[in-house]
């Protein structure tokens, strides 16, 4: 028994660390899911010129919290025929899934759950394809049609995808030479140029997998509305739903966070290395000051006063954080004897706004791109993923590691890489539009041949 | 004293879910249970320090085998009356490679208890510090002293894709 408490001490003095950024993620991650979700609607509504949510909170900004409040106390119900130890294990196992793989991730140089991990973006990779276990079981579970036939199209979309991704990512590692997710920024750092800009043509493909993994419009088959009622998620109520929804979303981030870290420079500054573009420090705490000031001249506007005291009170948030934006910046111009001390909290700070800037970008992108395009079929979808993305990707990774050849043999670094890397990129459009034509003309041909079949019987 | 709770810990699951894997008559629910065999079976690698094979373990086996394998399930919809009598005339063989394989597991204690000078032989996990990164090792050693295997083995696999993709190409 004594042993055991020992071994309980010793493991808390090793890990409390990374426990408590855990317990951390696992508190906030709803909340921060919540108000993607407020986002995303207020950005529907704005491109559908409507008004969205705007009863809860001085323009919905309490939605989020109504919605949860109401999916909590909803009524649980598990379908009479459902597999019920599947059926209640199968969202938890999606949503164990996606919140364990943003363990692997590291927001910023200060805050990462696991330290250094060697494998890091492969762990974070494989980790999040276990996800797919959560929507196929939950599926079959439910006994239903609909669920098993949403269930099907996920894991066969997810399958075919992955392919890409996982090309499109190594890709981008044969330029990181590492899978340490902090050597990899610390990799771009040096060099002084997103691997986004030394392979476009992979950050292309990973960006349009992601969107398929993440079953985002115009992929998001497994759910389509107007074919399958809810897909997967179809007898599903409540609690369990809601489960399901994280996930949904924890994924987005997740994709989005290993797009900016392979491709988008991580937590770095845009033009981290160039002295005189340094003025780019004071931009985050200025935006931020700029949103608390706009909340603060829509106050009087506000019809009530609860609605008042609340817009005051996001103001007054708004310009807490500004300071602590601002604190490592201006402490060294006021005490210059603090310049070295602040440097960590410079470094932390700052990354962190920087790389949850880039992530709300990527994410962005998704919505903007699920409010535009209209989705799929599923034939289309697939021959997509089979006959255009995989080819594209394995053709990429070869392009890649052969203009790394031509840049080692001519001792190219950072910028001058882009002679070899651009190159490499106008071949894989050449290799993508050559995939296309012969895609079209098979396509042509089928077509050709199935109306033969038609007349001819 | 941690290292061997958490090996335990992993070893329970992964022994326990294999026998429940065995006896359900549900496919899927034996699956579920494979599933969580393979998971502990990467707890203890990764307790071993051996985080690579811990995580192609899982990318691997339960990323990609078994999505499959619950996939097939789904598709092919096992009539349960069907597939006992299939599964129960395999009986006799299974008991003779279980046999033959806990016969070698035993030889293998024994002898290496004997040599060793202790009843059980001792498996002690590498400190974690002092071992090289997992993942470049791995690569070192495949694509410089086993390339030939290595290629090998890619080739096979690319004959047995093509071959599937011929045959169900041929069936359509």
């Amino acid at each position: 028994m004594q042993a055991v408490i020992q071994a309980t001490i010793d493991f808390l003095k090793l890990y409390w660390a990374p426990l408590l950024c855990g317990v951390v993620i696992v508190a906030v991650l709803p909340l921060i899911v919540g108000y993607v979700v407020l986002v995303e609607r207020k950005l529907m509504a704005d491109m559908q010129a409507r008004l969205g949510p705007m009863r809860v909170g001085p323009h919905g900004l309490l939605q989020p919290i109504a919605d949860a409040v109401k999916l909590l106390i909803k009524e649980d119900i598990i379908p009479e025929d459902a597999d019920k130890l599947v059926f209640w294990l199968a969202p938890v196992f999606s949503v164990g899934a996606a919140l364990l793989a943003i363990g692997g991730l590291a927001f910023g140089p200060a805050f990462q759950i696991g330290v250094n991990l060697n494998i890091g973006l492969l762990f974070v990779v494989g980790i999040s394809a276990l996800g797919i276990f959560g929507i196929v079981l939950g599926g079959w579970a439910s006994n239903s049609h609909y669920s098993l036939m949403g269930a099907l199209r996920s894991a066969a979309q997810l399958v075919s995808y992955e392919t890409a991704a996982g090309m499109a990512l190594v890709s981008g590692l044969l330029l990181a030479g590492t899978l340490n997710i902090k050597s990899i920024v610390e990799a771009q750092g040096s060099a002084g140029v997103w691997f986004g800009f030394l392979a476009p043509v992979a950050f292309f493909t990973y960006l349009v997998a992601s969107i398929a993994e993440t079953n985002r419009a115009p992929f998001d088959l497994p759910e389509a509305e107007s074919e399958l009622v809810a897909g997967y998620m179809t007898e599903f109520s409540g609690f369990r739903w809601s489960l399901y929804f994280l996930a949904e979303y924890t994924n987005m981030i997740v994709v989005a966070s290993v797009a900016t870290t392979l491709f988008l420079g991580g937590w770095l500054r845009p033009f981290a290395n160039v002295h005189w573009l340094n003025f780019l420090d004071y931009l985050p705490p200025l935006l931020v000051i700029a949103i608390g000031g706009y909340c603060l001249l829509r106050t009087p506007k506000q019809p009530t006063r609860v609605q008042q005291l609340f817009m005051v009170v996001v103001a007054g948030l708004c310009f807490v954080v500004a300071l602590v934006l601002a604190g490592p910046l201006l402490l060294p111009v006021v005490k210059p004897a603090m310049a070295e001390a602040v440097k960590p909290f410079y470094a932390g700070i700052h990354g962190g706004f920087w790389f949850i800037f880039k992530v709300s970008a990527y994410i962005y992108f998704f919505m903007w791109l699920r409010f535009t395009i209209p989705r799929y079929r599923f034939d289309q979808l697939m021959r997509l993923g089979w006959h255009f993305l995989i080819p594209l990707s394995i053709i990429n990774v070869l392009l890649v590691g052969l203009s790394l050849i031509v840049g080692c043999y001519y001792h190219l670094q950072g910028w001058a890489l882009l002679l070899a890397t651009t190159p490499a990129a106008i071949l894989g459009l050449v290799a993508a539009l050559i995939i296309l034509g012969i895609e079209q003309k098979n396509r042509a041909r089928q077509e050709a041949a199935a109306a033969v079949g038609f007349y001819a019987g | 004293m941690l290292d061997s709770v958490i090996f335990y810990f992993f070893a329970t699951i992964a022994v326990g879910s294999a026998a429940l894997m065995v006896t359900r008559r549900n496919a899927v629910h034996s699956a579920i249970f494979l599933i969580a065999t393979l998971l502990a079976t990467a707890g203890i690698f990764l307790q071993l320090r051996a985080e690579f094979l811990f995580i192609v373990q899982i990318i691997l086996y339960v990323g990609g085998i078994m999505v499959l394998f619950i996939f097939v399930i789904m598709l092919v919809n096992l009539d349960v009356a069907l597939h006992q009598i299939k599964f129960a005339r395999q009986k006799w063989v299974a008991l003779i490679v279980a046999l033959a394989l806990s016969a070698q597991v035993g030889l293998l204690f024994w002898t290496t208890s004997k040599g060793a000078g202790q009843i059980w032989p001792g498996l002690n996990a590498a400190p974690a510090n002092r071992l090289p990164p997992n993942a470049e090792t791995v690569a070192k050693s495949l694509f410089n002293e086993y390339l030939l295997p290595f290629e090998i083995a890619s080739v096979l696999l690319l004959v047995a894709m093509i071959g599937a993709v011929v045959m169900a190409k041929k069936r359509a």
